[in-house]
C-alpha cells in the first residue's frame, strides 16, 4: 500500500493535503511533512522522467562536445608540460656542463700560468747567477783599457 | 540453467510438451529480460538519479546494473520480484562506487552533481499557481538539504519509501536489512527532514 494514498490522492494536485498516517511506519505524518514529501516525490518523478526521456542523441551530443575537448586540452597541457620540462632539464644540464667546463679550463689555465711563471723565475734566477759569476772576469781587460784611456 | 528449466516444462494435464531447443529457451529468456529492462529501467534510473544527483553517474550505474542483471539473469530464481532484485544490484553498485571514490581521494567527488537550486526546478506544473510552485520548490530544496545530512542507508531507505513507494518488506529485501532496521532508518530520516522543515518555517 502506498503511503501517499493515505496522505493525498494526487501528487501534483494544488489542493491542500490532508495529514495522514504512513501505514507501514504506523506514525503520523504532519501536514507540512506530508506536503513536502509529496512535492519531493513529484519532483523526483518529474526530474527522472525528463532526464530519462531526453533524446539519446542530445545526451551523446552533450557528452561529445566537452568531454573530448577537455580530454584533448588536458592531453595537450600534459604533453606541452612534459616537453617543456624535458627541454628545460636539457638546457639546464647543458648550461651546467658548460659552466663546469669553463671552470675546469680556468683552473687549468691558472695552473699552467703558475707553472710558466715558476719556470720563468727559475730561468731568470739561473741566468742572473750565471752572469754574476762569469761577466765580471770577462769584462776585466775592457775595464783596464778604460782606466788607461782615462789616465792619458 | 534457464534453458534447462524451460525444456522440462510440463502441461497442466501432465502431458509432457515437446522439449524446447536450447536456442528457443534462450530466446524466451532474452525476451523476458528485454521486457524487464523496459519496465524497470526508468525506475532504477530515477532512484539512482535521486540518490546520486548526478546525471552521468546515474546513467552509468543504470547501465552497469542492467549489464550485471543480464549476466546473472539465468540465476534469478524469482524468489523476490525482478524490481527488488534489480534494486538490490543498483544499491550494491552505488555502494561500490562511493567506496571506490573514497579510496580515490584525489578525485573530486560529485563532479557532475546537479546543483540543489537547479535540481529543484523540476516540478510538475499541474494546476498550481506560481506562488504554490515557488513554495513547492522551496519545500523540495529543504528535503534535498535534509537528505544531504542523511547517512547512505537512511537516504536509500528514504528514497525507496517516499519516492519509489516501496513497502518496508520490499525495502528490507532490496537493502538486505531487517524490517526493524529499515523502520529505524526511515524514522531517523523523517525526523531529520521534519527538523529541516521546522527550522525553515
Amino acid at each position: 500500500m502506498s503511503w501517499k494514498k493515505k496522505t493525498a490522492d494526487e501528487t501534483i494536485s494544488s489542493s491542500p493535503i490532508d495529514p495522514g498516517i504512513d501505514p507501514e511506519m504506523g506514525s503520523e505524518i504532519d501536514p507540512v511533512l506530508a506536503q513536502a514529501l509529496q512535492d519531493f516525490r513529484a519532483h523526483a518523478h518529474a526530474w527522472g522522467e525528463a532526464v530519462y526521456s531526453r533524446p539519446q542523441a542530445q545526451v551523446q551530443a552533450e557528452r561529445s562536445v566537452w568531454r573530448p575537448a577537455l580530454a584533448w586540452a588536458l592531453g595537450c597541457v600534459l604533453v606541452a608540460g612534459g616537453l617543456s620540462g624535458a627541454v628545460y632539464e636539457r638546457h639546464e644540464r647543458a648550461a651546467m656542463a658548460a659552466r663546469l667546463a669553463l671552470e675546469a679550463r680556468e683552473v687549468q689555465q691558472r695552473q699552467l700560468a703558475a707553472q710558466q711563471r715558476a719556470a720563468d723565475e727559475d730561468l731568470l734566477a739561473t741566468v742572473d747567477s750565471d752572469i754574476s759569476r762569469d761577466v765580471p772576469a770577462a769584462m776585466e781587460p775592457l775595464a783596464q783599457l778604460m782606466d788607461e784611456d782615462a789616465a792619458q | 540453467m534457464h534453458a534447462k528449466r524451460a525444456s522440462t516444462r510440463v502441461m497442466a494435464a501432465g502431458t509432457a510438451v515437446k522439449p524446447m531447443t536450447a536456442e528457443s529457451a534462450e530466446e524466451i529468456a532474452a525476451r523476458e529480460f528485454v521486457r524487464v529492462v523496459e519496465s524497470h529501467r526508468p525506475q532504477i534510473f530515477r532512484f539512482l538519479l535521486a540518490s546520486t544527483r548526478d546525471l552521468d553517474l546515474a546513467e552509468t550505474l543504470t547501465q552497469e546494473c542492467f549489464l550485471k542483471a543480464h549476466r546473472n539473469w539465468g540465476r534469478f530464481r524469482g524468489e523476490s520480484s525482478a524490481m527488488t532484485w534489480l534494486m538490490r544490484i543498483a544499491i550494491n553498485l552505488q555502494k561500490d562506487h562511493w567506496r571506490n571514490r573514497r579510496m580515490q581521494f584525489w578525485r573530486h567527488t560529485r563532479v557532475n552533481s546537479v546543483d540543489l537550486d537547479e535540481a529543484s526546478e523540476w516540478l510538475p506544473s499541474g494546476e498550481r499557481t506560481a506562488e504554490q510552485q515557488m513554495l513547492a520548490r522551496e519545500r523540495v530544496q529543504q528535503v534535498w538539504k535534509a537528505m544531504q545530512g542523511l547517512s547512505e542507508r537512511q537516504r536509500t531507505v528514504f528514497l525507496l519509501r517516499y519516492v519509489e513507494d516501496q513497502e518496508l518488506s520490499e525495502i528490507a529485501s532490496s537493502t538486505g536489512l531487517s524490517e526493524g532496521t529499515v523502520k529505524a532508518h526511515l524514522s531517523r530520516a523523517l525526523g531529520k527532514v521534519r527538523a529541516e522543515l521546522r527550522e525553515k518555517s
